[in-house]
């Protein structure tokens, strides 16, 4: 049945577009209808998913903590809890700092939401559902993600406090020292696949999943993926124990709102990525393929939630060090191993 | 360096690329409400200045208006963390000035609370310890353990953080049914879940990097600020009053010192977790060899002890607590001076965070376990 819906539902889209196409008025009204829908398709996403996510994450550390979790806002296990917390932060009182740089401090926390949706433009969903299939899907990727650095030094800055600047200065020097071992370890796959279209490269893993080739780019990239979440072990823009959650400490209501909300998106949408690189995205048997896709993504941010509530937090010169010497080599070696069996095959 | 009030540098004492820093008295690390001045550069630290005195609650002038006994709950809100510790120590001096004979069940009974009281204290260590480093589960499961060890002070005395629970003569009641029972289902059950917390945690390779190295105190520079406790023996000083100068009934029993080597976070870390599995050991023998008899001598409800001054000491979860106590001769103490380990310890901290960054001075904080009730009297 959901076949011929989607049959359908396709059917009607060609005849709308080919009746929008005879003239240039309609056929640009078209085009931005259609972008209309996918970005309040994939807002709902985002939305709804993170309002899951939040609850997720609070309960499945009270099962770590052994301890409950959110009971009494909606029943059974709290699930309106976000709900309800979201209500409140938005009627809170939106508190700029005097000495705060105003335009920095109001722009930041739109910055790093759009930075965010940025990276949903290239996730294959499904064979079909990915809003667009980019040729140069892994490039836009690496670009896209490291964009929500510039909102933390935005907001670092713009505070006019020192902790939060602290918070964006480590930011900023995280950045350079995970993004190229990351960047390095997906061009394993990248080489593999052939491909920098995400969606062909979900595609090429009909076979093996590439997280069997690449364990090394695997680990690289989940380490990287770590510091570019914002997470323990490598939560260091936000150390809650010692910057007092960091860059945006002066962020209150509507705007904190807005790096919560970014803070979880980024979770789903770089789960999401390595599940299209290395997990074989949506493939798999049986399942529609979009089941397959959330699935997988939420399998791997449980595992990414695990991790956070296990381990200590290290320190901001060690995760330097740890990036340049182990990390980087470690994910040059895999990409010249990669080349020299991509070349004799 | 002078700071003003007003947190404001005299011209001329920051380097150009240095900064101050404001850390507390609102911070999640500095356990209670101690303001740290951080001067640094980037997020290196240059000096580390404490500034005390926020929970100050005029200990020492409002026991001299009270009486010998209504002084006791005073001292559980020292140290919060520790209170039969505390008041064992202000009862010892007591009982020295007035010459009080206590009998041999509540010498026994004191060191059985005030062993139950080092682990209850270690395990609110080791967890906010942890989660000065970051990780967050720790602490809740430190914390489940220290409620067996709440609830069986419950039954004790009624309370479960501020007990009152040593008089002046001996302690306030016996074990009240079912208590010894539940005691060794606690010791059976803790050495288990400490070897679960070594595994997750203090093995964790990096707890090992953000600990070893940093904030290191020689032993000469500990003994000559005064520190005490798992501080001074980390620190590679084997000075434990309960072995060294035993007082209550600690002469009975057989137990171990871990002593440190290097004076780093992880030394001191390693001792006071440690000291855990001692305190076990301890509490067992006493279990075990228990006297019959009563828990507390008979003195006068007007208790005016010989003019004269005493000094006792104890060896606390955080360190030395000594009582300084002077007598006139009436009903009320002339004068009590308290000195608190923790005080001593806050003295070492511009030496152990000096050169580290603002990350290690958490930890710093967090390894010398100050509480700053303590600190500020």
């Amino acid at each position: 049945m959901p076949a011929d819906l989607g049959a359908f539902l396709q059917g009607v889209f060609d005849q709308v577009h080919l009746w929008a196409s005879q003239s240039p008025f309609w056929s640009a009204l078209f085009t931005l209808g259609w972008g209309i829908v996918k970005v309040v398709l994939v807002l709902g996403f985002i939305i709804v998913n993170v309002l899951v996510l939040v609850w997720l994450e609070r309960k499945f550390s009270g099962r770590v903590q052994s301890r409950l979790g959110p009971m009494r806002v909606g029943r059974p296990h709290g699930w309106a809890q976000t709900i309800a917390d979201m209500i409140k932060l938005l009627g809170k009182e939106d508190i700029v700092p005097r000495a705060a740089d105003k335009a920095l401090f109001v722009i930041a926390p739109v910055v790093i939401f759009t930075a965010t949706m940025l990276v949903y433009v290239v996730v294959p969903m499904g064979p079909r559902a990915i809003v667009s299939d980019l040729n140069i899907g892994v490039l836009y990727l690496a670009a896209a993600a490291s964009f929500t650095v510039i909102s933390v030094l935005m907001a670092g800055w713009g505070s006019s406090s020192k902790w939060s600047l602290l918070g964006a200065l480590r930011g900023a020097a995280m950045l350079v020292s995970y993004e190229v071992p990351m960047v390095l370890a997906v061009m394993g796959v990248v080489l593999l696949s052939g491909t920098l279209s995400t969606n062909a490269i979900v595609k090429s893993q009909s076979g093996l999943w590439y997280i069997l080739v690449q364990p090394i780019g695997f680990l690289v990239f989940l380490a990287a993926l770590f510091a570019e979440l914002n997470r323990v072990p490598f939560d260091l823009a936000e150390a809650e124990s010692e910057l007092v959650s960091g860059f945006n400490i002066e962020y209150s209501g509507l705007r904190f709102a807005f790096f919560f909300l970014a803070e979880y998106a980024n979770l789903l949408a770089l789960s999401a990525i390595a599940v299209t690189l290395y997990f074989g995205g949506w493939q798999g048997p049986f399942l529609p393929p979009f089941v397959w896709f959330m699935l997988k993504t939420y399998g791997f941010i449980i595992l990414v939630m695990w991790i956070r509530w296990t381990l200590p937090r290290v320190r901001v010169d060690q995760l330097l060090e740890f990036g340049w010497k182990v990390l980087l080599p470690a994910a040059l070696v895999n990409l010249a191993v990669t080349g020299v069996y991509v070349l004799l095959t | 360096m002078t700071i003003t009030p007003e947190f404001r540098p005299a011209p001329g004492d920051l380097e150009e690329h240095e900064f101050l820093v404001n850390m507390g008295p609102q911070h999640p690390s500095t356990h209670g409400v101690l303001r740290v001045i951080l001067r640094v550069d980037g997020e290196r630290l240059v000096d580390a200045i404490p500034d005390i005195g926020f929970l100050h609650r005029c200990f020492e002038k409002v026991a001299e208006g009270w009486t010998y006994q209504q002084v006791v709950p005073l001292t559980d809100r020292l140290d919060y963390v520790s209170a039969m510790t505390n008041e064992l120590a202000y009862v010892m001096a007591v009982e020295k000035l007035a010459g009080i004979e206590v009998p041999e069940r509540a010498q026994w009974l004191r060191v059985l609370v005030a062993e139950l009281q080092r682990i209850a204290s270690h395990l609110v260590w080791f967890g906010t310890f942890a989660l000065d480093l970051g990780a967050t589960t720790p602490f809740l499961y430190a914390i489940r353990e220290r409620e067996h060890i709440l609830d069986l002070f419950e039954a004790l005395c009624g309370a479960r953080l501020t007990y009152s629970y040593m008089r002046i003569g001996g302690v306030r009641g016996d074990l009240p049914p079912g208590f010894v029972g539940k005691t060794r289902e606690f010791l059976k059950l803790m050495p288990s879940r400490l070897r679960e917390y070594e595994n997750l945690f203090m093995k964790n390779r990096i707890f090992e990097n953000r600990t070893k190295g940093i904030g290191r105190v020689t032993a000469e520079e500990a003994v000559a600020y005064g520190a005490s406790g798992p501080t001074l023996r980390g620190s590679g000083v084997d000075w434990d009053l309960r072995r060294d100068e035993p007082y209550a009934a600690y002469d009975r029993f057989e137990f171990g010192v871990p002593v440190g080597q290097s004076g780093d976070v992880y030394d001191r870390a390693v001792c006071r977790f440690k000291e855990m599995y001692e305190s076990l050991k301890i509490i067992e023998q006493v279990l075990d060899g228990l006297p019959e008899g009563d828990v507390r001598a008979k003195v006068p409800r007007v208790l005016k002890p010989p003019a004269g001054d005493v000094y006792t000491r104890v060896e606390s979860p955080r360190g030395e607590v000594g009582v300084y106590l002077v007598s006139d001769g009436g009903p009320k103490p002339y004068r009590v001076k308290w000195r608190a380990p923790s005080f001593a310890h806050l003295r070492l901290l511009p030496v152990m965070a000096k050169g580290h960054m603002v990350a290690d001075i958490v930890a710093i904080i967090g390894s010398i376990d100050i509480i700053l009730g303590e600190v500020d009297r």
